[in-house]
């Protein structure tokens, strides 16, 4: 039995960067691909609208779990092995993007019709109405959840361990296995998350308040 | 004088709501318009119609040489160029600022440079009396300041047909007053306006024509004081007399 060290802080901060690698494939490509599921959600033809909802379903009905196992075992004996961080960053990607792209959807909703019409009025076609005075208004909008969101996905990236990914927490597993300290060790692990999400909650409240200045 | 907006038999209903009975109407160059009527009359759907806002069932609508009823051939993006229209709650863009709001439409739809785009917007302001609230936002605005920004914004595009729909009805009567100001401005230099209103003593003394709407008709047209002294039907006697 050894006991907690140095090495193993270096070993926990090792485990982190690959929770915190994960977490930015999931905002990278679950954000994009969310985006496009929401400006699915709000589009005119009746279609797309239907495909971008039975999405957001069909993903939000499965739990995010059932998803890595499909990626990692799923797909290997279709005979796609993947990595256990490719896995994990495709199953994160398509659960984020069903997840952003319904808030995101939200958050245009909830910019008023009448800017909508007052555009249109001027002229805008639909893609202009969006760039320019749209998605601008939504943007502020969509801050506080999404950032929400986001240190959820941080803390969820943990699940990644079932299929062997080594994050944050199954690197605390591992050291508490040999040294019968989970006060310390767990204590660390928690210490590494918080600072990971804080200057996220810190980030949004400051881009809240810059927005909200600009507006005033 | 040319007809700038010509309406024939206009129909338009909501699901089973008949909202448009048969209206025709003709707008000459240069005319100020004034419709009133009671709520749920048809004034505000006539004048969305007038630019595309609402779909049409049946009926001739000609604005601006663009025939309205045959959406399919119709270039709303031309016709929107051409006919502009202020709301009752103004509408302004929130998130730029209020030389912004005028810009956005000029540099992206007429595509012209930024400086070229901010004169005209300095113009425009100037005309409504704002040019010093050029780098406000409009939250920082009085409703009738936002409301003037908002006609700026739609005479910056400059259109042929100004269509304003109940523009003071949210304004306390100072508020209103500098905004009938704006438009009895625009109106002697000519430019062809349509409007909704509530503001009757405005109508009487600047309108060209008044017309009285009821159940999704015309149901009297003509010059305001003909209309006012001696209304032809009961239901404008009524309408006018219940608002002294």
């Amino acid at each position: 039995m050894t006991s907690f060290s140095f090495l193993h802080v270096e070993y926990l901060l090792q485990a982190a960067l690959w929770t915190v690698l994960l977490s930015l494939v999931a905002f990278v490509c679950g954000g994009s691909f969310g985006f496009v599921i929401a400006l699915g959600r709000i589009s005119r033809s009746p279609l797309l609208r239907r495909l971008a909802s039975l999405y957001i379903q069909v993903v939000q009905g499965i739990p995010l779990l059932v998803v890595l196992f499909l990626t990692y075992f799923g797909l290997a004996i279709a005979g796609f092995k993947l990595s256990p961080l490719m896995a994990a960053g495709i199953s994160f990607a398509v659960y984020c993007a069903a997840f952003l792209g319904e808030i995101w959807r939200g958050c245009i909703e909830a910019v008023p019709k009448t800017q909508w019409e007052a555009s249109e009025c001027l002229g805008f076609n639909r893609f202009e109405q969006l760039q320019k005075v749209i998605l601008p208004q939504a943007f502020k909008i969509a801050i506080p959840p999404t950032v929400g969101f986001m240190v959820q996905i941080v803390k969820n990236t943990s699940l990644a361990s079932v299929i062997g990914f080594l994050d944050l927490s199954r690197a605390g597993q591992i050291i508490n296995n040999s040294t019968f300290q989970p006060f310390t060790v767990f204590g660390c692990v928690a210490l590494i998350y918080f600072c990971i999400c804080y200057p996220l909650s810190a980030l949004s409240k400051h881009f809240e308040r810059k927005l909200n200045v600009s507006n005033r | 004088m040319s007809a700038i907006v010509s309406i024939k038999d206009l129909h338009k209903s909501f699901g089973p709501v008949k909202v448009l009975n048969g209206v025709s109407l003709d707008v000459e160059k240069g005319q100020m318009v004034a419709i009133i009527g009671r709520s749920g009359s048809g004034k505000s759907t006539l004048l969305r119609c007038l630019n595309g806002l609402e779909r049409v069932d049946s009926g001739d609508i000609k604005v601006c040489g663009h025939d309205i009823h045959h959406p399919d051939k119709l270039n709303l993006r031309e016709l929107r160029k051409q006919v502009g229209i202020v709301f009752q709650s103004y509408n302004l863009f929130p998130h730029v600022t209020v030389e912004r709001n005028i810009t956005l439409a000029l540099t992206t739809i007429k595509k012209l440079p930024s400086a070229e785009a901010k004169k005209i917007a300095h113009n425009v302001l100037t005309l409504v009396g704002l040019e010093a609230k050029k780098d406000a936002y409009p939250e920082q605005l009085s409703g009738g300041q936002q409301q003037r920004v908002a006609i700026a914004r739609s005479l910056a595009m400059a259109p042929e047909l100004m269509l304003f729909d109940e523009v003071t009805s949210a304004l306390d009567p100072e508020l209103t007053s500098e905004v009938l100001k704006v438009m009895e401005d625009l109106s002697k230099q000519g430019m062809t306006m349509v409007l909704v209103t509530h503001e009757m003593a405005f109508a009487r003394k600047l309108a060209d024509v008044l017309v009285f709407m009821h159940q999704g008709k015309v149901w009297e047209v003509g010059p305001p004081e003909e209309l006012f002294n001696h209304p032809k039907t009961a239901e404008l006697a009524k309408f006018v007399s219940s608002d002294l």
